[in-house]
């Protein structure tokens, strides 16, 4: 038999709990060597679209919160575009799409400056309901964790995502809440009655 | 740019969430299945970085915490190649790396281990692949570092990578360890790994022809990142 030529993808392992010295140094005290941690800041004065705060906490199997977490998001601009490479158009100048927080080492929660997404279209043409995308990394997790957090406020109904869910009482775990005007919550639970919908995309 | 579906993720090849033997993943991994998502916009961009957002002496950690002098240590080259599951070279993407010192101590307040500090060493780097996907840092090489797992874990010399490509579904994060290092076997975040193929994907070789005589030695270390589908029959207005 002839062998398939293709090259496998390098296997996973855990960012492990000192993962804040490559990703977020200065976060960890290591400062002078990178100006200020990638991912930082996501907008800035110019940037297009309702300026969201969107924070969380993630719990493991046990209701501990993870306070050794590493959170990174990617979203779409306010018109639905997304920077760098979107084959569909080029996205606000001033918005950078991508975050990345460390979860407090006191209380493991972690915050995102951001705005609020447009919607993006599925492949088949559906649009998506608004959405963040969200990996998640940690000591103790082996291959990055994805999922994706919706808004309280938007029409879910026809989501592509959603409505493919099997189990519809696990639907909220991905629906964030509106805490203040602007600000959502969306914690994440890793395992347990409260089971986050994880996926593989 | 056309943004073709991803190859799936093996995930009989990548460790699974669960592997009890490595403790903490016990109360971290997911009890449900994950859910399978066609690829769209979301997953198929990703962030991309520039020449801006990394200085030039950000790959080099025998330089970029340099107080004093040179830190202590074996010195190395780690280079190698940043390549998809249809080997081609992935250009322009952000690498970056994290290690413990010669010792096996990490510049981190939650690391009480007693090898000390090495003042003249953070522990971080970065760079961009070039046009061909190649990389390079120079560093020292990292001690074995003891952890609580079971009574007398000890973690092989290893450094942590962090690698992006340009989908956000490409992202990966992975270690590298050194050939011949006994540790390896030993290892429960290793042995996280089914397949011991899996395993020897991210042992760097020995390599004498990349080192500079006198100066430093040397480590290739290839990383592979999902490929592109190209679904022959698949009807795709903007081609395969």
């Amino acid at each position: 038999m002839q062998e398939l030529t293709q090259l496998k993808e390098s296997p996973s392992q855990t960012a492990g709990p000192y993962v804040h010295i490559g990703c977020v140094p200065n976060f960890c005290d290591i400062t002078g060597v990178y100006p200020e941690d990638l991912g930082a800041r996501m907008v800035n004065a110019e940037t297009k679209g309702e300026r969201i705060t969107v924070k969380g906490t993630i719990y493991d199997g046990t209701g501990t919160p993870l306070k050794d977490a590493l959170v990174e998001i990617w979203q779409a601009d306010a018109a639905g575009l997304y920077p760098g490479n979107d084959p569909r158009g080029a996205a606000d100048p001033n918005f950078t799409g991508w975050g990345r927080k460390a979860s407090d080492y006191d209380t493991g929660e972690w915050q995102f400056d951001t705005i609020r997404p447009g919607a993006v279209p599925f492949p088949d043409g559906r649009m998506m309901a608004p959405h963040i995308s969200l990996l998640i990394v940690a000591r103790g997790i082996n291959i990055g964790l994805n999922t994706r957090m919706y808004f309280p406020d938007a029409d879910n109904s026809a989501d592509p995502l959603l409505t493919r869910i099997e189990h519809q009482n696990r639907v909220a775990t991905l629906i964030a809440e509106r805490e203040t005007d602007g600000v959502y919550r969306f914690d994440i639970y890793l395992q347990g009655e409260k089971e986050t919908v994880f996926l593989d995309v | 740019m056309s943004n073709g579906d991803l190859i799936q993720r093996d995930r009989l090849w990548h460790p699974p969430a669960l592997t009890p033997d490595y403790k903490t993943s016990v109360a971290r991994s997911p009890r449900h299945a994950l859910l399978s998502l066609q690829n769209s916009d979301s997953e198929l961009t990703g962030p991309t970085f520039g020449q801006n957002d990394i200085a030039e002496i950000d790959n080099d950690l025998i330089l970029n915490y340099a107080k004093t002098g040179d830190p202590i240590g074996e010195r190395i080259i780690v280079h190698g190649r940043v390549l998809d599951e249809n080997a081609r070279p992935v250009p322009n993407t952000l690498i970056e790396i994290w290690q413990a010192n010669a010792g096996g101590r990490y510049r981190h307040k939650k690391d009480s281990y007693l090898a000390p500090i090495d003042p003249n060493f953070g522990g971080c780097g970065r760079t961009l692949t070039d046009d061909n996907g190649n990389y390079v840092f120079r560093t020292v090489k990292p001690g074995a570092y003891p952890w609580r797992n079971w009574v007398n874990n000890w973690r092989p010399a290893h450094i942590h990578f962090s690698v992006f490509g340009t989908a956000f579904a490409q992202r990966l994060i992975t270690q590298m360890y050194f050939e011949g290092d006994p540790l390896i076997a030993k290892c429960p975040i290793v042995q996280s790994i089914p397949e011991q193929r899996a395993v020897d994907q991210l042992v760097a070789a020995l390599d004498l022809n990349a080192s500079l005589p006198l100066d430093s030695i040397a480590y290739k270390f290839d990383i592979v990142l999902r490929g592109r589908r190209s679904t022959f029959f698949e009807n795709r207005p903007e081609g395969n």
